[in-house]
């Protein structure tokens, strides 16, 4: 409150009306479908019929049906893989970036292409680049003598999928990581030099614990995501009759509701990933008071 | 090793991953232009340069029944009025929250970033009964009117922004009399134009990349978005379709984004360091 221009007379009401569209997406975007959604989430409706009282019975199907839970076990797995091989891959990609090299702006458009272009128009392309028969990498393989792979049946698809959105997410962590990475100050290196530092001891010592911020920032915005992948797995694993082969939460929450009209069902799913994604965040900055350096 | 062989050994591994890696980000990209320009005949042969060259998937894709130029015409005039809503709606609340000084305005800031939390799935179930009572389902307005409503990712990267400028400006302008709306508009709009244009790339990219919103309010073709279109076109492709044509598609619909980042490659990669950084 100490900072600040102070709106005189009339310009109260200009206040308030800038900030009337805010005010209306916090109070019914916001808050009111949060709590719509929980309200949602202990009925049954299907939209057509009215909607009756379900009580716990859509959280118990969270925890028996088994096609729900396969989708959260799903989700956990994804992510597992996902968010770890998002932040080293391109913490690595911003280390080689940052050290002199020529062509750095060349290299940097190449890995930020896929954070720019739509998941779905790439997803077709990989679908192409995994075919069995057809595509590109069991070429390769074979033509290395090696069997071919079936990339997308059920117990590949994971990795598959996994690599995909890893390839479409590292453009955005390197940005960050080289943001972070150039705002150590060089003197700091010069330093450790003198002190008779290798390049490992200089990663490990000074790199890392510097950079711990934008870690964090990274590994956060990365868990969001993961747990609302969606695009690449609806293209790449969608089987007929609007399954999938490898259905993450957000795939059976869309299917819940919009396939099989079971939209309480999907309100309690909803409801799960967010306390989830919640509960995570909030380990997350535990984390963060005990190990992230702030100068 | 000496300290000049460690450098050079360095270097060539520094080189070779990031060149191996630059290949397998853009491989893909190269893939596709490559398939959307083969005879559908050739569409699984192995080599980068197509045997025939032709422009016959192009053709293919703007002839009538596929409807292609409506899905490109939809998804362009939603990500256009997304971005708007976005650009007004944030512009105005950030410069509130950065330069007036009322009452309940930190709270009503961290009651905003709190809903950052908040994943889009859980608002999408309440919005599209809204939507669907007020018949909207299967027109364009529930994908464009709620970036009217603000947000706090926009809100929140503006307002950073806003803080920088050096606040000497305000005073002099108050001296020289001018009101809380000729600020904004004369001196925080233009001297934002950094912020604004990362929010702007950022908002068209993400409605023109949607594809769970458009699949959810405008699921019909032909009537819809590029993705949902292209999604459609592939899961006919389990009935024998030529991929050449669908890379093509797929090429047009990534073509006007790429246009965008060769253009104000900086303003993306800023935005992004801006958003990562400044917290």
């Amino acid at each position: 409150m100490d900072y600040g221009l102070k709106p005189l007379g009339r310009e109260k009401f200009w206040l308030w009306a800038m900030l009337t569209p805010t005010l209306i997406g916090l109070v019914f975007g916001a808050l009111g479908s949060v709590i719509a959604t929980i309200v949602l989430s202990f009925a049954k409706w299907d939209l057509l019929t009215s909607p009756t009282w379900a009580g716990l019975e859509n959280y118990n199907d969270l925890f028996k049906d088994p096609k729900i839970l396969l989708s959260l076990t799903n989700t956990i797995k994804f992510s597992a893989l996902y968010v770890p091989g998002v932040v080293i891959i391109s913490l690595l990609i911003a280390v080689l970036l940052n050290r002199k090299i020529r062509g750095l702006s060349l290299f940097r458009t190449a890995y930020f292409l896929p954070a720019v272009t739509s998941a779905v128009a790439t997803a077709l392309v990989w679908q192409m680049i995994y075919g069995r028969d057809t595509g590109i990498l069991n070429f390769i393989l074979e033509r290395l003598g090696m069997q071919a792979v079936c990339w997308l049946c059920t117990g590949n698809a994971m990795y598959s999928v996994v690599i995909v959105n890893i390839w479409g997410a590292i453009g955005e962590g390197m940005i960050i990581f080289l943001a972070g990475l150039t705002a150590i100050p060089r003197e700091y290196y010069e330093a450790a030099e003198l002190d008779g530092a290798n390049g490992t001891n200089q990663f490990f010592r000074l790199t890392v614990p510097l950079i711990t911020p934008s870690i964090f920032f990274m590994t956060l915005i990365t868990t969001i995501n993961a747990f609302q992948a969606y695009d690449y797995i609806y293209i790449l694993t969608r089987r007929s009759q609007g399954d999938s082969s490898v259905p993450v939460m957000v795939f059976s929450i869309y299917r819940n509701a919009w396939n099989f009209f079971n939209y309480g069902g999907a309100s309690a799913q909803a409801v799960e990933l967010t306390v989830m994604v919640a509960v995570l965040m909030a380990f997350y900055f535990w984390l963060e008071r005990r190990y992230v350096v702030y100068e | 090793m000496s300290k000049q062989n460690q450098k050079l050994f360095l270097d060539v591994v520094t080189y070779t991953l990031l060149i191996l890696g630059m290949v397998l980000m853009v491989g893909p990209f190269l893939w596709m232009v490559s398939t959307s320009f083969k005879l559908p005949g050739d569409q699984f042969t192995k080599t980068l340069i197509p045997p025939t060259f032709t422009l016959d998937n192009f053709r293919e894709l703007f002839s009538v029944n596929l409807n292609f130029p409506l899905l490109f015409w939809n998804s362009a005039y939603i990500s256009i009025l997304v971005t708007i809503g976005q650009l007004l709606t944030c512009a105005m609340a950030a410069f509130c929250f950065a330069v007036v000084r009322f009452k309940g305005r930190d709270i009503l800031f961290t009651c905003l970033l709190l809903t950052l939390l908040i994943p889009p799935q859980v608002t999408l179930i309440p919005n599209f009964i809204i939507f669907k009572y007020m018949h909207l389902i299967g027109t364009s307005v529930p994908l464009w009117l709620p970036a009217f409503w603000g947000g706090a990712f926009g809100t929140f990267l503006l307002r950073q922004y806003f803080l920088t400028i050096p606040r000497d400006l305000v005073d002099a302008a108050r001296v020289d009399g001018a009101s809380l709306v000729q600020i904004f508009w004369k001196i925080y709009m233009p001297l934002g134009r950094p912020a604004l244009a990362a929010l702007a790339i950022f908002s068209f990219q993400g409605a023109w990349n949607d594809l769970l919103h458009p699949l959810v309010y405008m699921p019909s073709v032909p009537n819809t978005m590029l993705t949902v279109g292209l999604a459609f076109f592939q899961q006919q492709m389990t009935h024998g379709g030529k991929f050449t044509v669908l890379m093509s598609g797929a090429l047009i619909s990534i073509l006007p984004l790429l246009l965008v980042f060769f253009f104000a490659q900086k303003q993306f990669i800023e935005g992004i360091a801006l958003s990562g950084v400044k917290r």
